[in-house]
């Protein structure tokens, strides 16, 4: 886990589910196949309603056509992330773009769950609702040790919630590295 | 302790559990189908090794249902990657497309094949695993990362939920199902309102149920964010379990004094029929003020809509009639399929009163529920409007980013395919 990370920020409402996240006919892509799993990033956030595809205003793209990394490397978002299926291609498909972090008010266990054990990205908790506070396009930072978040562009500063016992598990790289850090695996 | 909490303190050989724990949990069942196994296989011999074996091959359900009847590449490649981990590990419980031996949507596949057992741990690769909690178990569901832990090590780390329990006092009127009580409970609790919770149901209102109807609650709680949904076994969940499985269960209940997060009493006058608008599944209301909404298709299908007992509720209503628009009905299962021309009301099988009413059958399968490849049976093209007895109506859930999905029962749907607009059942029912 990186402990400074700064890049642009794309900012979501509430409840995106996974089906806006990756959109289910593209889950027929091989996660194991190193070509078809950048699929996955070409098409991360493609089910978003274009009005609000990079808010306030919407209509931002988050991946160009014929690209499958994002200019962005944070996603803020609103209440709920990732509520609905539990397809892990979800976190994969945000990683796959270049999303390091993500904030939101709450998450969906699964997609929370997903993030950490698989060690795809930092699943933060905001104390206030940052997609209220903060537009797409604004450069972030984001400093794991101190659990904040800097809006450069703004001139602003907020705390992100502890990550509490799961920054152990991101830390080893996901449930496996955690298991065997602990003895629980060979 | 609650009947969750009893289940996970047992499968992690403690005496006592508490919610915000996080304990490690043996596990019973782990199932797995053609959206998700491929990635759980590939991370399972990523960690484990090329050679691995997985833990329990008896306690492997790997069932192919979402993408199937499709041309898609893709997507029979990727059956072709469970066969071969099915061949290779020797699984007996391998469903393989194709053969007299394919079942069709998982989660009722796994209680009709007799793998939903009460008292057991059962985790699957897919959010709606919580419908087999109606079994009295603890079931959820887990991404392909923890899915191939535990195919490797047969034991996986849980956070214990607080209980939420619902009390359905009364039985429900004939009108009102099991997806009209579920809508009706994720409307007041919003889609996060049971956000790492367990949600348990309790009440003459779902002892009157059958284990079917008892499926649909439990499989909507993930609508509200709930992390299993359970209801304590009773007379019908054993004789429905001992039918199908020779293997002993345990029969857990919660104890009286348990501690709950919340206890909530609905009475039978709270229900009526319902439809969840877009593009939220907690965005109810009632079927009957919702009659100025055209559609373009009516579809009765999926694991929470295709059962038995839901095509019977849906051939009531279309028996003897036509439909206005174009309905698809899409049965669960094999087993369902074969129901359809078992099934009488008033001497005429469920095909022939589908067919009759000008409705088309696909075969069985997750089908357009969750879209799926281009040539889905079912799949919504362009910005069509349809009501359907499934569980997610989120944008461009049934294919189409532009299509609006309204859901609700399957009386209801049935109902509306005969006048073209969103109806309320009781315009139909005597």
């Amino acid at each position: 886990m990186e402990d400074i990370i700064r890049g642009w920020v794309y900012v979501l409402g509430d409840n995106v589910d996974t089906d806006q996240i990756i959109p289910a006919c593209y889950l027929v892509y091989n996660l194991d196949d190193p070509e078809e799993r950048k699929m996955y990033g070409a098409f991360a956030l493609s089910g978003v309603p274009r009005e609000k595809a990079g808010l306030p205003g919407g209509q931002i793209p988050f991946v160009n056509k014929d690209e499958h990394q994002s200019d962005f490397s944070i996603v803020v978002a609103g209440r709920n992330f990732g509520c609905g299926s539990s397809r892990e291609h979800a976190p994969v498909a945000l990683q796959m773009a270049g999303i390091k972090v993500v904030t939101a008010t709450s998450y969906a266990r699964i997609f929370y769950r997903n993030a950490v054990d698989g060690g795809f990205l930092i699943p933060y908790e905001s104390c206030v609702d940052l997609s209220q506070e903060m537009g797409t396009n604004d450069l972030l930072e984001v400093d794991v040790r101190l659990n904040r978040v800097r809006n450069i562009t703004q001139g602003k500063v907020y705390s992100l919630k502890s990550l509490g016992e799961v920054a152990e598990i991101l830390n080893a790289g996901g449930i496996f590295g955690y298991a065997r850090e602990h003895g629980m695996l060979r | 302790m609650t009947i969750t909490e009893k289940i996970l303190a047992r499968h992690a050989g403690k005496s006592r559990v508490d919610p915000g724990e996080n304990i490690w949990v043996d596990v019973d069942v782990l199932m797995t189908h053609d959206v998700c196994g491929p990635g759980t296989i590939g991370i399972f011999k990523r960690e484990f090794g090329e050679a691995a074996e997985v833990w329990d091959r008896e306690r492997v359900v790997i069932i192919p249902d979402h993408y199937i009847f499709t041309q898609d590449k893709f997507a029979k490649r990727n059956i072709q990657i469970l066969r071969d981990f099915a061949k290779e590990q020797k699984l007996p419980h391998y469903f393989d497309v194709g053969t007299e031996r394919y079942k069709g949507v998982c989660h009722v596949a796994l209680a009709e094949e007799g793998f939903t057992r009460s008292g057991e741990v059962l985790f699957g690769t897919d959010s709606h695993t919580c419908t087999a909690g109606a079994f009295g178990l603890f079931a959820t569901g887990i991404g392909n990362t923890d899915a191939a832990f535990v195919l490797g090590t047969g034991r996986l780390w849980v956070k214990v939920p607080a209980t939420m329990r619902f009390i359905l006092e009364e039985e429900l009127p004939s009108y009102v199902m099991a997806k009209d009580v579920i809508l009706k409970i994720i409307g007041d609790l919003g889609v996060d309102g049971a956000t790492y919770r367990a949600v348990e149901f309790v009440g003459e209102g779902v002892r009157s149920m059958n284990m079917e109807e008892r499926m649909t609650l439990c499989n909507m709680v993930i609508e509200a964010g709930g992390k299993n949904g359970i209801i304590a076994p009773d007379q019908t969940t054993i004789d429905f379990v001992e039918s199908r499985s020779k293997q002993p269960f345990e029969i857990v209940e919660s104890d009286a004094g348990s501690e709950y997060f919340s206890s909530t009493v609905y009475k039978s006058r709270d229900f009526e029929p319902l439809v969840a608008k877009p593009y939220s599944p907690d965005h109810v209301e009632p079927a009957h003020k919702l009659g100025d909404i055209l559609l373009d298709q009516c579809y009765i299908g999926s694991c929470t809509g295709g059962k038995r007992t839901d095509l019977v509720a849906a051939a009531t209503v279309l028996n003897g009639k036509l439909v206005k628009v174009r309905t698809v009905i899409v049965p669960a299962t094999r087993q369902v399929e074969q129901a359809l021309s078992r099934e009488k009301i008033g001497g005429q099988s469920l095909r022939k009163i589908f067919l009759d009413a000008g409705a088309e059958i696909g075969p069985p399968s997750c089908a357009a529920c969750l879209g799926g490849p281009e040539d889905t049976f079912g799949r919504l093209r362009g910005s069509e409007v349809c009501l359907s007895t499934t569980n997610r109506n989120f944008p461009g859930r049934m294919g189409s980013p532009h299509s609006r999905v309204f859901l609700a029962s399957p009386l209801t749907v049935a109902a509306s395919s005969l006048t073209g607009r969103i109806t309320d059942p009781r315009e139909f029912l005597a």
